[in-house]
């Protein structure tokens, strides 16, 4: 089943990629459809998870016996909604890149199927060896989104885009080269993560191991101050790819529970305090950055950067709804982020321009594109009832047990947030229609219909009924945690005064 | 009782999901009309559930609703659970029944008096609707984390209704400071759920009282109630947190009427009342409460003596009266500050409704200098202003005076106060009875301003009857619901004595100090008189003799100005400052190592292709090398 959501999209990319290229219309169906049938695929596999904490839909082959690489796929409560995520985003990212397709029908539709294939082999990959595989292979199709199919500066972003991640592949793959040979020492050789956990590293090898990795990630997510890639990548890149390319920096966050949490609990936690410190500079940092932004990508790009900072906040936080909160806020983040570039791509078709002081006025001209600009704003300021309310205050409760003063400041961002959001919508939407900026007539498409609506519901079903999700990501969660010895932090005793840091390693 | 408070939910929920999903595409009319049927129906819900806990005996009426789970992640839990006691149904039928009256009014008011309705005629209704239910989750919800879907989604409503007419970039930006500041209430809120949960492990109000009656987590306590302060503080415009309101007038005026009058501003009020035990076991954070109050209210009074614009003068009368609320739950007199609530949502929405009868007959304009000599032309607009002017000063036997001089003697009495705070709120009124009068007489004596001629629509027939009856429902109510001040404070009773807690009582209509606060303001009344009807030249030559104080006054303290400058251009400089840096400081560094790597990269561009995507194929071929060199090695 897994490897069929991952096979799919890829012979998706070869069956594009094969056509001819003045048949644009029909790729652009073919990759559609393939995208789709992954889609569908992905709500079969949502369908047959059974809500306990087991690794499951396993499919486990030898790969390389000779050193114990396996072919081992299978998702649980923590990779379940990522993979299902971007099932749900490819065939959204495709239908909002439609009418971009007409001159490159086969870039658009082979790179987003390969990327496709490539974050969903990562999320579904219970073998290191397999998951880096999948992790350089999610690399290259966004290194050819933003090095052919991008903006001016695209050769600049891509080459930088590509030396950051290369650094942390690199570093990553001496990590995972070290966890084997202390396996193969205790004469288990395996890359498997369920037995790597049964020798773990000690003293300072796990701590530099656990550098390794986390840089890997850091970079990804991204954490600052390694998030200059970030707003370069995403302002040269196909503002509609980027819908998918938010998946590709969840891995990162994603590897920090899947990985770091059950190999180096203890070292985890002795690092979580610095990291969490530099998470909510991030948060607050990227939100200062948005507001002074003009071009309206760049601006949603520095607001992921601060979003993604509440994710590795409650990651870090090291307790249920820490990490339950971060993994919500993966997938609230998503969607929200997804919607605003899509909204985003549509205003640029329409006018011409990003640029956010030229902008004005859109509302009276557009009703419908408002209404759906609105929820998605709402929803990304964490607004209650939408998704990103639950992200934020799951993330930031379970932060505040360990690190109070952080979350006084991180919920600091909450307000900058605010700002940078509203006053950009004031400064696009409201206003009186501009007349020296040339703005498409028309409202919303069917086809823009069918792109939006779809996250839409997604925001606001997970935003009233946020057990859809969390009912699905606990167990797993209490059950990593528990291996991990972080037990569930217990509220005080009656009579006891003061708040316990219950998070403890016995 | 479930059923029938489901209903009182799903019936707005329901005129929301019309207009947004159906509405649109239908002539808008309809939208106005479904909306007002479904706050109505919901207000009918409202009083059946006020029905069915009269029906039994006080201590019994406590009903904690688990309609569905909600939020569940480890210990905690957030079920979307409603909480159904005195308290929160009278404000249950405070916005229902209030917000109704608003409706059917603003199903006019939107209307032009060619039968045109506004553009956005639907979006307003949904908004509307969506408001009443946040509103009504705002103050039925049985936990924390529920009470912040409310407290958040009232707000987006205020922003989204305050910038309705957004083609202004005032009114645009009105919206976006609203919501700014109360983000800033909202951070505080987050903060007190968090050290709730954190302290109680639990956040479900029953559950957490109880503990706090206990003297579980009193350490906490003090911290607890001033973050729940500045969430109550930035909802009910109270200083320093005020600045939105004033600004807040720029939405239409029902929106004015129904959120930031009657309802949504005194949630904070609600709040307090609601977590009464929690002050009360942090007398240093209610002590907050009282001061903070009673300088918003002789504040707010003051900057009301001088403004040209009406909606302005109400807009800080409002602030005023929420601080005289705040004042009362301070010094503990919770069911007299929840009573000045309830009173003040009747008239205060008809002194806003009243004003908007005048306002849509002069086609928008709400300066007072234009007005003037309008009681001839409209003397129904006169009369029901001019009984929502004298509720406000609390005139005798109105509700404002049962309710209003209950705060100022609970001030006087109470252990938890001193005579200060008492004193303060009696000169209040005086300035209470100046401006509100001073409004009246304004717009409704003296001559008719030159300009007035201009602005009436030749084709008006005066205020349409969808306009006048709630208007002059709620005038009934403004001199009528003060009379049942004892029937309201033995409903609300038991819930300030649940959890271990003590309501301080106010003195009675009839104390000393009740009527004497009440001749302060007939004293303001008669000031007014003097000023503005007797002798027309007395007000510019107090404005000379006392300029600075006038000029102060009239820039409202310059707390705006300070506010600009510090926050917003400070604020703006750093973030422009940081954007900077990013390009230069931290991407400069990080650029400096890719260029370190690059020329590297031409430095050995002769074993590698030249295209970068091969790197990701050596890495591969390198995995591959090292790990087969490893497994040697350790073989």
């Amino acid at each position: 089943m897994l490897t069929a959501l991952i096979v799919i999209p890829i012979l998706g990319a070869i069956v594009v990629y094969s056509m001819p290229r003045a048949n644009a219309a029909n790729v652009r169906v073919v990759a559609l459809a393939a995208a789709l049938i992954d889609l569908a695929l992905a709500v079969i596999v949502r369908a047959s998870f059974q809500p306990v904490a087991d690794l499951q839909l396993v499919e486990r082959a030898d790969w390389v016996p000779a050193l114990g690489i396996q072919y081992f796929l299978g998702v649980d409560g923590i990779s379940l909604w990522m993979v299902l995520l971007t099932a749900f985003l490819t065939p959204l990212a495709i239908g909002a890149s439609w009418p971009w397709m007409e001159e490159h029908a086969k870039e658009y539709g082979a790179l987003l199927l390969l990327l496709e294939a490539g974050v969903i082999g990562a999320f579904a990959a219970a073998d290191v060896v397999l998951f880096f595989v999948f992790w350089e292979v999610m690399l290259i199709p966004m290194y050819l989104l933003i090095g052919v199919l991008g903006g001016a500066r695209r050769v600049y972003a891509a080459f930088k885009f590509f030396i950051y991640t290369a650094v942390g592949s690199l570093l990553m793959l001496v990590g995972i080269i070290t966890l084997y040979v202390n396996a193969a020492s205790t004469g288990r050789a395996t890359f498997a993560i369920g037995d790597l956990v049964r020798t773990p590293l000690s003293g300072g090898v796990a701590t530099l191991v656990f550098l390794a990795f986390a840089l890997a990630f850091a970079i990804k997510v991204p954490i600052f101050p390694l998030h200059t890639w970030l707003p370069d990548a995403y302002t040269q890149a196909p503002i509609t790819t980027l819908v998918l390319a938010t998946m590709l920096v969840k891995v990162g966050a994603y590897g920090f529970v899947r990985f770091c949490l059950p190999l180096f609990p203890a070292t985890m936690q002795a690092n979580a305090d610095w990291i969490s410190v530099l998470a909510v500079i991030g948060i607050i940092y990227g939100a200062l950055c948005a507001i002074a932004q003009r071009d309206l990508v760049r601006m949603l790009a520095y607001s992921s950067i601060s979003h993604l900072g509440f994710i590795v906040l409650g990651i870090f936080a090291l307790n249920t709804q820490g990490v339950m909160g971060g993994l919500y806020q993966m997938v609230s983040h998503g969607l929200t982020a997804g919607m605003l570039f899509v909204i985003a791509s549509m205003l640029l078709r329409r006018t011409g321009t990003l640029d956010i002081p030229s902008l004005g006025g859109l509302a009276s001209r557009y009703p419908l594109i408002t209404a759906y600009f609105l929820l998605a704003m709402f929803a990304a300021a964490g607004v209650p009832g939408l998704s990103g309310f639950v992200g934020e205050l799951l993330t930031m409760m379970g932060a505040f047990q360990p690190h109070r003063s952080y979350v006084v400041v991180a919920a600091c961002g909450v307000v900058l947030g605010a700002i940078y959001l509203f006053w950009m919508f004031q400064r696009v939407m409201h206003g009186r229609p501009r007349t020296d900026v040339v703005a498409q007539p028309y409202d919303l498409t069917r086809r823009e219909a069918w792109v939006l609506t779809p996250l839409a519901i997604a925001i606001v079903v997970i935003g009233v009924q946020p057990d859809v999700l969390l009912g699905r990501i606990e167990s797993s969660v209490s059950a990593s945690l528990g291996q991990a010895r972080l037990v569930q932090a217990r509220p005080v005793e009656p009579n006891s005064t003061m708040l316990v840091a219950g998070v403890a390693v016995p | 009782m479930t059923t029938t408070l489901t209903l009182a939910l799903l019936c707005p929920l329901l005129g929301f999901l019309y207009c947004v999903l159906v509405g649109w595409r239908l002539p808008h009319r309809y939208s106005g009309i479904v909306a007002s049927a479904a706050v109505g129906l919901s207000f009918v819900f409202a009083v059946l559930v006020l029905v069915g806990l009269l029906g039994v005996p006080a201590e019994q009426r406590f009903q904690d609703i688990a309609l569905a789970p909600w939020i569940d992640a480890g210990t905690f839990h957030a079920p979307l659970g409603f909480w159904v006691d005195p308290l929160s149904t009278l404000m249950l039928c405070v916005v229902s029944g209030v917000g109704f009256l608003i409706h059917v009014y603003a199903t006019a008011y939107m209307t032009d008096h060619h039968g045109h309705l506004d553009p956005g005629y639907n979006r307003f209704f949904a908004f509307m609707s969506l408001f009443v239910l946040a509103m009504l989750v705002l103050v039925l919800a049985d936990n924390f984390a529920l009470l912040m879907v409310g407290w958040g989604g009232v707000g987006v409503c205020s922003y989204f209704l305050i910038a309705f007419w957004f083609e202004k970039p005032e009114n645009a930006s009105a919206g976006v400071k609203a919501f700014v500041t109360n983000a800033i209430g909202d951070v505080g809120l987050f903060l007190a759920l968090f050290l709730i949960f954190w302290t109680f492990g639990r956040v479900d109000y029953d559950g957490v009282f109880k503990a706090v009656q206990a003297g579980t987590g009193s350490g906490s306590t003090t911290w607890i109630a001033l973050l729940l302060l500045v969430a109550a503080a930035a909802k009910s415009a109270q200083i320093p947190l005020h600045v939105w309101l004033p600004d807040a007038m720029a939405g239409p005026t029902p929106v004015s009427a129904l959120i930031h009058a009657a309802t949504m501003v005194t949630a904070g009020v609600y709040l307090i009342a609601r977590a009464h035990v929690i002050y009360e076991h942090a007398p240093a954070a209610m002590a907050v409460v009282a001061a903070i109050g009673t300088i918003t209210a002789i504040f707010a009074a003051s900057i009301a003596l001088v403004q040209q614009n009406l909606k302005r003068v109400i807009a800080y009368s409002t602030l005023s009266q929420l601080g005289y609320m705040f004042a009362g739950v301070g010094v503990g007199a919770f069911s007299a500050g929840i009573f000045h609530l309830f009173t003040h949502a009747f008239f205060k929405a008809l002194l806003f409704l009243g004003a908007g009868i005048v306002i849509h007959e002069l086609a928008g304009e709400e300066d007072m200098r234009v007005m003037g000599g309008l009681r001839r032309r409209m003397p129904l607009a006169w009369a029901l202003f001019g009984i929502g002017a004298l509720a406000n000063v609390g005139f005798p036997l109105t509700a404002g005076f049962f309710s209003k001089d209950e705060i100022v003697s609970a001030a006087f009495s109470s252990p938890n106060s001193s005579a200060a705070l008492g004193v303060v709120l009696m000169i209040t009124t005086g300035l209470t009875g100046f401006y509100t009068f001073r409004a009246v007489f304004l717009t409704f004596h003296g001559e008719p301003a030159p300009e007035q001629a201009k602005l009436i629509d030749p084709h008006s027939h005066g205020p349409s009857r969808a306009m006048v009856i709630p208007v002059a429902v709620l005038a009934v109510f403004a001199l009528l619901v003060g009379f049942g001040y004892a029937g309201v404070d033995g409903f609300l009773e038991p819930v300030f004595a649940r959890w271990g807690g003590h309501d301080v009582p106010g003195q009675g209509p009839l104390a000393p100090i009740a009527l004497v606060t009440a001749l302060i303001g007939i004293v303001g009344i008669g000031i007014a008189w003097l000023y503005y009807l007797r002798d027309r030249t007395l007000p510019e030559r107090t404005a000379r003799a006392l300029a600075p104080i006038h000029t102060l006054l009239r820039n409202a303290y310059y707390v705006d100005d300070l506010y600009a400058a510090a926050l917003v251009g400070g604020g703006r400089v750093l973030s422009l400052g940081l954007s900077g840096t990013d390009n230069l400081v931290v991407d400069g560094a990080v650029n400096g190592v890719a260029g370190t790597v690059r020329w590297l990269g031409v430095e050995l561009s002769r074993v590698q292709s030249g295209f970068v995507r091969n790197y990701a194929l050596a890495i591969l071929a390198g995995v591959i090398i090292i790990v087969g060199y490893m497994s040697r090695a350790g073989a």
